[in-house]
């Protein structure tokens, strides 16, 4: 018997359908990427109004979530999808699902962006901000970079970065604290900055869940809380 | 593809921002001996962008069947019911089954499943020899239920058949009435001292294939007068009466209707509290629904046998894969 190739469904209506969630999935990772990117830039620069256009931009991302979640559903109900196939759509799903919620934390900074630019005083925290902004911007981009690729030596890597940004979010933590302490009149504003960095550590975590769930597709091995 | 592409230039920008310097020396070093290398590299980086789901299967798997040597997978059972080893059968000079072997488990369901022609109901009817009856095919290898040959010259086969029992792909009742569909087997291998005890062996029958209820009225009508679902249960009720250790279904749902095949697929999970059951079926789904073991044969070979639970989510071989996903061209 010949070599078949080993991509292609019969059905190739199938394959289209599987190719489509995946693109679908990569196009909400971008523009997930640029709203993180976006409100980290918002709070660094004081930008209101990027801020805002992250807020009013949040809603095409929950509309994505919702569109891939039902091509989901409909081909698990059309094509009852086995073997590699099942796990791409249940990884497609979760992963939807964790960039959703990195939207909504993209939007949580940029709503704080909006008070701490109303809000005048020190800058403190800000590099901090920037720094972890990077850090993660850094994870995500490269968590849909394996995705992409189904990489995952590269996904294996990238979940290790989430590591770093944890002890990254605790030393912020302790130094806005004890600034807090030093200057009790910043509270309210350093707390602010807090959430952003919160929301930041947060963002970190649904980059490695979507890098647990390549490795996932790819080996077929849960290594989720391990 | 366009819009994950816009969102690359960003990612690149991002990437070479942070890994700058160390990573740039290092791949320069690289770079310096291996210059050859770089290129097949970068094809490489392409082709992963759809194959990359392959470099889960263990090497040395090739989707050549020729190339195919060895069984992966839990074959074997502590508990077997049937061992089968090295089973080779042929039709004439052609060979049907490549050097087959598996065991199946007591009180176990074993779906086998195949593309067509790939041997599986062949193996199967040489579980209770049903191969006997076609000219030229010819078995070879050891075939034994409860230790004992299924194949010595002093086996009797009918008894054999007895206790292994068969339900084919279309139902095939007797052109007698439903009782006497169902009684005819106690009777013949004489399992019923009386007219009471036989009234029971058919209630029973009936009831364990979930068709009492439905044919208590009227028993002493035609067999071929009920549904094509009430047929083929009627014909599970037949073989069951005679109290068979093992039952072999070939394709028992394919002229069934959806709610007709659930009916028997419920049965068959009941059914493997008392019988062990292996079932040949085209539908995969049926298999991963019904079965314990599942086993994927091709091209006369035996590829691969696992529990179902994983050959439909991590299947150890990637011609299986390519088979339950549908990707056989």
């Amino acid at each position: 018997m010949a070599k078949m190739s080993f991509e292609n469904h019969i059905m190739k209506q199938f394959d289209e359908e599987l190719e489509e969630i995946r693109t679908r999935l990569m196009e909400m990772g971008g523009k997930v990427e640029q709203q993180l990117q976006n409100a980290v830039k918002a709070v660094t620069d004081a930008d209101s109004k990027l801020a805002e256009e992250v807020i009013s931009e949040d809603q095409s991302i929950d509309s994505m979530e919702v569109d891939i979640d039902e091509a989901c559903i409909l081909i698990i109900a059309r094509r009852q999808p086995a073997a590699s196939d099942l796990r791409l759509v249940m990884m497609v799903t979760k992963a939807v699902n964790d960039l959703e919620r990195i939207g909504d934390e993209a939007k949580k900074i940029a709503n704080h962006a909006i008070i701490l630019a109303e809000q005048s005083g020190s800058a403190e925290g800000y590099t901090e901000v920037r720094h972890m902004g990077a850090s993660v911007t850094r994870m995500l981009a490269n968590a849909l970079d394996a995705f992409a690729r189904f990489d995952v030596d590269a996904a294996m890597r990238t979940l290790e970065e989430d590591k770093q940004i944890d002890l990254e979010y605790k030393t912020a933590l302790r130094e806005l604290v004890t600034y807090m302490m030093e200057d009790p009149r910043s509270i309210s504003r350093v707390i602010n900055v807090l959430w952003v960095i919160r929301s930041l550590e947060r963002i970190g975590d649904h980059a490695k869940n979507l890098c647990e769930q390549i490795v996932f597709v790819v080996k077929g091995k849960d290594i989720r809380h391990q | 593809m366009s819009p994950a592409d816009t969102a690359k230039p960003a990612k690149a920008a991002s990437k070479a921002a942070s890994k700058s310097a160390p990573k740039k020396v290092a791949k320069a070093k690289s770079a310096v001996p291996k210059v050859k290398k770089t290129e097949p590299k970068a094809k490489k980086a392409v082709a992963k962008t759809r194959k990359a789901v392959a470099p889960q299967f263990k090497a040395g798997q090739s989707l050549d069947i020729d190339d195919h040597q060895i069984t992966v997978g839990k074959s074997f059972s502590d508990n077997a019911k049937m061992t089968m080893r090295n089973i080779d059968v042929y039709y004439g000079d052609k060979q049907a089954i490549h050097n087959v072997s598996i065991d199946i488990a007591k009180n176990e369901v074993m779906a086998m499943i195949g593309p067509s022609g790939c041997g599986k109901s062949t193996f199967l009817r040489t579980l209770n020899r049903m191969n006997d009856t076609v000219e030229g095919c010819r078995v070879e290898g050891d075939i034994c239920m409860d230790g004992e040959n299924l194949y010595a010259p002093k086996l009797d086969v009918v008894e054999l058949r007895a206790r292994v029992g068969m339900v084919f792909q279309k139902p095939n009742p007797f052109p007698k009435s439903i009782y006497e569909n169902v009684a005819y087997g106690p009777k013949i291998h004489g399992l019923a001292d009386s007219r009471v005890d036989l009234d029971e062996i058919v209630e029973n029958s009936l009831r364990k294939a979930s068709l009492w209820e439905e044919v208590k009225e009227r028993l002493h009508q035609p067999g071929t007068g009920l549904s094509g679902g009430q047929q083929q249960r009627l014909c599970i009720a037949r073989a069951i009466a005679v109290s068979p250790e093992v039952i072999l279904m070939d394709e028992p749902c394919s002229a069934l209707d959806p709610i007709a095949t659930a009916k028997i697929e419920e049965l068959i999970e009941e059914l493997s509290e008392n019988f062990t059951i292996a079932i040949v079926t085209h539908s995969m789904q049926q298999a991963a629904r019904v079965s314990h073991r599942t086993a994927y044969f091709h091209l006369g070979k035996l590829i691969e046998v696992n529990p179902t639970e994983q050959v439909f989510t991590m299947p150890e071989h990637q011609l299986t894969e390519a088979y339950i996903t549908g990707r056989f061209g």
